[in-house]
């Protein structure tokens, strides 16, 4: 079965606004040297999506940065291939000049985008799915049930106490789903949480959008997921590897942690046929000076070591000093550490430069972010 | 559609390189790794490219599917190009004659079609298997600035080591007046890199007469400078100064990535106004356990290190076990060594495993040598591969039913 992938690449971008304030979700750094779309895009291309639509909002210079050609995806196609959709605005007063705000929204701006496509099927994605996930089962399930939508869960455990609004979907035997809430925490325990990742026939999708501006619906989860669940033939797709969910710091801090137990990296990277592919820099290898101590700690190219590391995640071209000491912290592409700079659960954004002797801590709870080019 | 270009490359990976012995059965001496994620070629490339010449021939003849593969439409290294870029040229089947390349000077000549096509003014011609970061475009500049038919690049070395290269004796202008291919009592210590810039009228001409002479080993150092100096043509040397080394043995080869350590590293590959650009795979970043050692080594993408890593080059995908330690050694793609095994002062070929308490080499201070292992091997738990030889399938079943002892 032939599947168009669509990502949303602006997606819950206030949850992590230290990170999003100058980058889409999309583009927001993960994992050593991935970005977050990373894990949606090599998702379907290695299952055989290799005709992609990125739905943009505001700025997404650094995402068209990233991405390019789509050469490091082989996504940079004749045929097909990775497409960038901006919003749709003309300088013309129309019904569809306004910049979206929802995904059902954002959908109804690329209407011909969607019409225009050969394939049959249509995967929509969030941008921050960071998981491996074999669409190619998911897509056949879909297409083997004859459902009108195919929603991926996974079962999490819920809190009553946490404030994060969760998709909890009910399903039957046959994977039928029987009820969709959108919830914040009225009971807690395991449930299965809708993933973000749907596929859709593609003209149903396009039958679904039409009906959604005849009647003014803005939301896809509330208006159509949520009241058509039980009308529809909708189906879930259980997704048993790791999945991380990112809706704030502390997540985000908690997620890029998570990589440091071997399970997960194995469930993320150790699947043979199915690479997390990302743009290549071209960085030397990483160096280690004597001196250098490094403990459970994930490290990208081109890093120079020559104090401690320890809990930590390291990306590209990440200078750490003598004597200095990194505890539990995430420190991204290009930062410097000079001597004798101790940190603990920091999160330094790009191209931060802290100079000798700063002590900065923050707590796992609330890690301490500095934000990218600051100089500390 | 533009169609001159300046300058096209021509750069010669056809050679076997028989003294790298098993790291070159099965694949060119260009296509050997190097620093734990390059290849020998990656860096008469990026050299091109950092240089800006965009059109770049490879040469190649000695098994050549892995450097195809490798260099493939060129891409990392910017050379996927609409016009010019990077080309393969193996040796090919034409009307009245079908050939090998019977010599770096003959290769050129088969192919003096690709270069005709670009109507360059000058040609390069580089070798594949130096490890060196090198501006083409100053020593163009120089070859200009002295009308020179040939300008070949110079490199001081010691002059106990002078006969080992192609010895060139020059005027107070580094213009050329002899050269000696391996002297035996040298003249100068300006040894030649294998790295020329021709004049392209002048080059087809000496090609062209090579190519008549039947006695000719179509060598460009033993047949077509040696004439062109006989000619009286203006050949000019091109003092180059910084890293230069030719990896063609093993100890050369160790010695190179050895050059990337430390501090101030002899070969830096961290500058940025000089990339080295290689193919790499997308692998995950590398992951330090607890209780991992490591000291004075470079690591790169993809390994797992839960052992000691001491002095050492580990290039992708290389997992050192628990226990495991491996001092003063050049690790190559995805080996793995399993728990409390030891290696020391060794090269090991990729994809080979060193079982469970096995042991390579011997400590480099009592070491009458470098141990090579061989790729795609198993070191059987428990064996040890002695010091100062080469380790392939064979060795190793003679080991393990000695039980190590030889």
């Amino acid at each position: 079965m032939n599947a168009v992938g669509i990502i949303f690449s602006s997606i819950n971008e206030k949850s992590v606004y230290e990170l999003t304030k100058e980058r889409t979700m999309a583009s927001v750094p993960f994992g050593c040297r991935y970005r977050l779309i990373d894990f949606a895009l090599s998702n379907m291309v290695n299952s055989g999506v290799t005709h992609v639509g990125l739905i943009t909002h505001y700025n997404y210079q650094s995402l068209m940065d990233h991405i390019g050609s789509g050469k490091d995806w082989d996504l940079a196609r004749r045929q097909g291939g990775v497409k960038i959709l901006p919003p749709y605005i003309t300088a013309f007063a129309n019904t569809t000049n306004f910049l979206y705000n929802t995904r059902l929204e954002a959908l109804i701006s690329i209407r011909d985008f969607i019409a225009d496509c050969k394939e049959d099927v249509v995967v929509l994605s969030d941008c921050d799915t960071v998981c491996n996930l074999d669409l190619s089962a998911m897509i056949e399930q879909h297409v083997n049930t004859g459902a009108d939508i195919t929603l991926g869960v996974k079962s999490s455990y819920v809190s009553q106490d946490s404030n994060r609004t969760v998709t909890i979907v009910n399903s039957d035997a046959d994977q039928r789903v029987t009820d969709i809430a959108d919830y914040s925490g009225a009971r807690s325990g395991f449930e299965d949480v809708y993933i973000r990742i749907m596929v859709v026939g593609r003209k149903y999708l396009e039958e679904l959008i039409t009906d959604a501006i005849a009647h003014g619906y803005t939301s896809l989860t509330k208006d159509i997921l949520v009241r058509n669940c039980k009308y529809l033939d909708c189906r879930v797709y259980k997704f048993d590897g790791y999945f991380a969910t990112i809706r704030s710091i502390g997540d985000y801090f908690s997620c890029s942690m998570d990589l440091l137990d071997p399970e997960i990296r194995r469930s993320l990277f150790g699947i043979n046929t199915r690479p997390v592919f990302t743009k290549v820099r071209n960085s030397s290898p990483t160096s280690y000076i004597d001196g250098a101590i490094v403990r459970n700690s994930l490290i990208a190219d081109g890093c120079v070591i020559q104090g401690t590391v320890e809990n930590s995640i390291l990306f590209r071209g990440v200078k750490v000093g003598k004597n200095t000491h990194i505890k539990n912290s995430i420190i991204m592409q290009d930062t410097l550490t000079g001597e004798n700079v101790y940190l603990n659960c920091v999160i330094a954004d790009k191209n931060v430069v802290i100079r000798d002797g700063r002590v900065l801590s923050g707590h796992e709870t609330r890690p301490f972010f500095i934000d990218k080019d600051s100089y500390v | 559609m533009i169609t001159k270009k300046e300058t096209v490359a021509m750069l010669l990976a056809g050679g076997q390189g028989s003294r790298l012995h098993l790291l070159t059965e099965r694949i060119a001496k260009p296509a050997v790794p190097f620093g734990g994620k390059y290849r020998i070629i990656d860096f008469p490339l990026s050299n091109c490219v950092n240089s800006g010449i965009d059109t770049v021939g490879v040469l190649t003849q000695y098994q050549p599917l892995a450097l195809n593969e490798y260099i493939g439409n060129g891409q990392p290294w910017d050379l996927d190009r609409t016009y010019g870029g990077v080309t393969t040229l193996p040796p090919y089947q034409a009307q009245k004659r079908a050939d090998w390349y019977k010599g770096t000077a003959n290769a050129i000549y088969q192919n003096m079609r690709f270069i005709d096509k670009y109507d360059p003014d000058y040609v390069v011609i580089l070798s594949g298997d130096h490890i060196y970061k090198m501006d083409y475009a100053e020593m163009l500049e120089a070859h200009k600035k002295n009308e020179a038919d040939c300008t070949i690049a110079v490199f001081d070395v010691p002059l106990a080591e002078a006969s080992r290269f192609g010895i060139m004796a020059t005027d107070a202008e580094m213009r050329i007046t002899e050269f000696a291919e391996k002297p035996k009592e040298p003249k100068s210590t300006k040894a030649s890199m294998g790295v020329y810039i021709f004049s392209k009228d002048k080059l087809f001409k000496y090609l062209e007469a090579d190519e008549a002479d039947e006695n000719s080993a179509k060598d460009f150092g033993k047949n077509i400078i040696p004439a062109m100096l006989n000619a009286g043509e203006r050949l000019y040397a091109f003092e180059f100064e910084g890293y230069w080394k030719d990896v063609g043995t093993i100890d050369s080869l160790w010695e190179s990535n050895m050059d990337l350590l430390g501090d101030r590293p002899a070969l830096n590959l961290k500058d940025r106004e000089w990339r080295i650009h290689s193919r790499n795979d997308a692998l995950p970043p590398h992951y330090v356990g607890q209780g991992a050692v490591i000291n004075n080594s470079i690591i790169t993408e993809g390994c797992e290190i839960y052992g000691t890593v001491i002095n050492s080059v580990l290039s992708a995908g290389v997992v050192v076990e628990r226990g495991a330690v491996v001092r003063d050694s050049v690790i190559l793609g995805n080996v793995v060594l399993r728990a409390d095994s030891t290696v020391d002062y060794s090269v090991i070929d990729a994809d080979t495993v060193v079982g469970k308490g096995a042991s390579v080499g011997k400590e480099i201070a009592l070491s009458k040598g470098i141990t090579l292992v061989g790729g795609g091997l198993t070191v059987p738990e428990g064996v040890s591969v002695p010091d100062g030889v080469l380790c392939d399938d064979n060795m190793l079943k003679e080991l393990s039913a000695n039980k190590g002892v030889m």
